[in-house]
């Protein structure tokens, strides 16, 4: 074993080595006429080229797997028998040569996420201002992080502030200040300032550890196509080995059987479709957009129909007043008045209400009852919608009416304040929708998106408003969790490709039953762990980029099996119809292993384009 | 049942890991062993009563797989 760690390391001196012997051969042939030397560094260079091949072809055959250098082996073993020490020395050297270049051109495909990995903390100090490695940190120490490093854990800040930049995490790089309270998250930089942290989850616990896990997954999760390849490979290679033992046998010619070895091997099948999914994973990676492996990418790339979740998913969640009406003289005391009670609401609509009036003065009131499904009153003032009011003998006029619907209309939320049986003001809230998603909707119906529809359990009035503003297709709202579920079950067994956008927390049964389930998650590990895809900036540029990425990443992938099957069919055919005689015979062992090599690296190199390709049109 | 990620030198032909999880799993006490190809690690998980990290790692090492470092999660 000793001796296999030393041609491990000495690969490539070997390797080297060997294509002299072959440059020497030709010069000891052609430039002085000595076929002794000829015949010596060629089957020189075989032995060199060929004895790491044959260790791995043995060592993979003691656990039952006649791989593709096991044909290499019996080639080169036959190839020196019969005396062709050229054709031995000749494939060896291009299947060690090739084996190279794939190793060296795999790193590349491999970089994104090596990339990311490197950017994982291996240091911490300590608050004392001990300086020890990531592996020393335990969960509950207090730690000190400083300007210009790195977090070393997710934990939460208990003193001083600092500007922190998550780029690590959500892709986007933005300094958001953070101080005693706040959470910090490993792999995030500290920009400015100084903070000490309590370590609350370290290493893979983290989300930037699990973010890590999961993209490494992702690259080795196979799709059907390819598993349907490595199955077919692991048949394909045995039965290439029992074919040449049938041709040997049959027409005794051994040199025709070894050729048809080096020309089964599969090589280009088996790397083509692999190679296509880790640079796309590794691409999206980069830019923030996490994809679980290669079988979701080719669903994703099938989807016809995306389901959106409206609220913090085409909205972001954060409700602001848009729009304020007011009747008559509203005095200073009645806003202070609606400010302490919404105050004491936690309420979405009262926040943006208490935000909205802006004022920390705070008033003594007396009773205080709340309605349900009404509102709240307290000191003859009404904060609510029409129904509260109506109810209690305030009827609005018809211009007020008509008002109310209008800003309903627009997508608004109500809330109406009435003082002494008069209405006073109404608040017309709104949910701010987040920028770019019409456009992003757009590129993607131009890509072959062809319906969208909102699940919401807002009321319709307001989802229908965001929905025509946006341009989708079909609206479905008052649902509950549940019923947002029974669309999408319903919508499959209709036969459509679906994808549900959502914020991966609420809308978990959805995103598990969607084809594809998407979360808009900034950072959270549930939207990480109960989704196909995350957004980690939760943007939709994302989301377009994601759908082109799977496309091309498809597109590419069957342009390399397609390559792949064509490299072998003409290599048979040019070998058949070189044995007839009609054509020169072109294809030998040589020839079939230069081409098999080629196409290996074409297909690595077509994968590579995934790789700094950018989806953005 | 413990967990040991190991990771190597680059690996570069598919066929290696059929290598290592089929030496890993016929290794008495271990549950399951999974290569991460693209990742180059090696996670095996395995009952520390039947079997040492060590022993494991040097079992990879002995394939022929340098074994840059390797880190064990007891729980």
């Amino acid at each position: 074993m000793i001796f296999q760690k030393w041609l491990y390391k000495n690969a490539n001196r070997l390797m080297a080595l060997s294509g002299l012997m072959i440059v020497l051969g030709y010069v000891g042939k052609y430039g002085f006429k000595n076929d002794w030397a000829w015949n010596i560094s060629m089957l020189l260079a075989s032995i060199l080229g060929g004895v790491p091949i044959a260790i791995h072809a043995y060592q993979a055959l003691r656990y039952k797997q006649i791989s593709i250098d096991l044909l290499v082996t019996i080639a080169v073993l036959g190839a020196i028998f019969i005396g062709e020490y050229e054709e031995s020395a000749i494939v060896t050297f291009l299947f060690t040569f090739g084996s190279y270049l794939e190793k060296r051109t795999l790193e590349k495909t491999r970089s994104s996420i090596k990339t990311l990995t490197q950017m994982a903390p291996a240091t911490a100090l300590f608050a004392d201002g001990k300086e020890v490695t990531i592996d020393e940190v335990n969960v509950g120490n207090q730690l000190l992080v400083r300007t210009g490093s790195q977090v070393p854990v997710d934990g939460v800040i208990y003193e001083g502030t600092g500007l922190v930049n998550e780029a690590s995490i959500t892709g986007e790089a933005r300094e958001i200040r953070k101080s005693a309270g706040d959470k910090v998250f490993a792999g995030s930089f500290l920009a400015n300032g100084s903070i000490y942290v309590i370590a609350e989850k370290i290493g893979e616990d983290t989300i930037f550890g699990k973010i890590i896990e999961l993209v490494e997954q992702a690259q080795d999760m196979k799709s059907s196509a390819e598993k349907f390849i490595d199955r077919f490979a692991k048949f394909y290679t045995p039965a290439v080995l029992l074919l040449a033992i049938v041709v040997w046998l049959w027409s005794q010619n051994l040199a025709l059987a070894i050729t048809i070895l080096v020309l089964g091997c599969p090589g280009a099948l088996v790397i083509g479709a692999p190679v296509s999914n880790v640079a796309g994973i590794g691409n999206g990676a980069k830019n923030g957009v996490l994809i679980k492996g290669g079988e979701v990418i080719h669903t994703f790339s099938r989807v016809d129909t995306l389901l959106f979740d409206k609220t913090g998913t085409l909205t972001k969640g954060t409700t602001q007043v848009v729009e304020v009406k007011t009747f008559g003289e509203v005095s200073e005391n009645l806003l202070t008045k609606i400010a302490t009670v919404e105050g004491q609401s936690n309420h979405p609509l009262a926040h943006a209400i208490v935000k909205f009036i802006a004022r920390d003065e705070r008033v003594e009131m007396g009773q205080t009852d709340v309605i349900k499904g009404q509102g709240i009153i307290a000191d003859e003032i009404l904060i609510g919608n029409e129904k509260l009011l109506t109810e209690r003998e305030i009827l609005l006029t018809e211009s007020q009416k008509s008002l109310l619907k209008v800003m309903q209309e627009k997508g608004s939320s109500t809330v109406l304040v009435a003082q002494a049986g008069q209405l006073k003001i109404i608040y017309g809230i709104a949910d701010e929708i987040r920028p770019g998603v019409k456009e992003a909707l757009t590129q993607l119906r131009r890509k072959g998106m062809q319906k969208t529809i909102m699940l919401t359990g807002d009321n319709e009035a307001s989802a229908k408003a965001v929905a025509s503003q946006l341009g989708i297709d079909e609206v479905h709202a008052n649902l509950l969790p549940e019923d947002k579920a029974k669309i999408v079950e319903k919508l499959k067994k209709l036969g459509h490709k679906l994808a549900f956008v959502g914020d991966g927390i609420n809308d978990s049964p959805s995103i598990a039953l969607a084809d594809i389930g998407i979360a808009m998650g900034s950072g959270t590990d549930v939207a990480i762990e109960t989704s196909d895809i995350v957004l980690m900036k939760s943007s939709f540029d994302e989301l377009v980029d994601a759908y082109t990425l799977a496309k091309s990443t498809v597109r590419n992938m069957t342009q390399n099996i397609a390559l792949a099957i064509a490299v072998v069919i003409f290599l048979l055919t040019g070998l058949i119809l070189g044995g007839t005689g009609l054509v020169p015979s072109f294809v030998n062992m040589g020839t079939g292993m230069f081409v098999h090599e080629a196409s290996i690296l074409v297909v690595i190199l077509n994968g590579m384009r995934l790789i700094s390709y950018k989806a953005k049109s | 049942m413990s967990k040991v990620t190991m990771k190597l030198d680059d690996l570069s032909c598919p066929s290696c890991m059929a290598k290592i999880e089929g030496a890993m799993t016929a290794t008495k006490g271990v549950s399951s062993a999974k290569v991460l190809f693209n990742a180059s690690k090696v996670k095996v998980e395995f009952d520390e009563k039947l079997v040492a990290a060590d022993e494991l790692v040097r079992k990879v090492e002995k394939l022929g797989y340098f074994v840059q470092n390797s880190k064990v999660n007891n729980n």
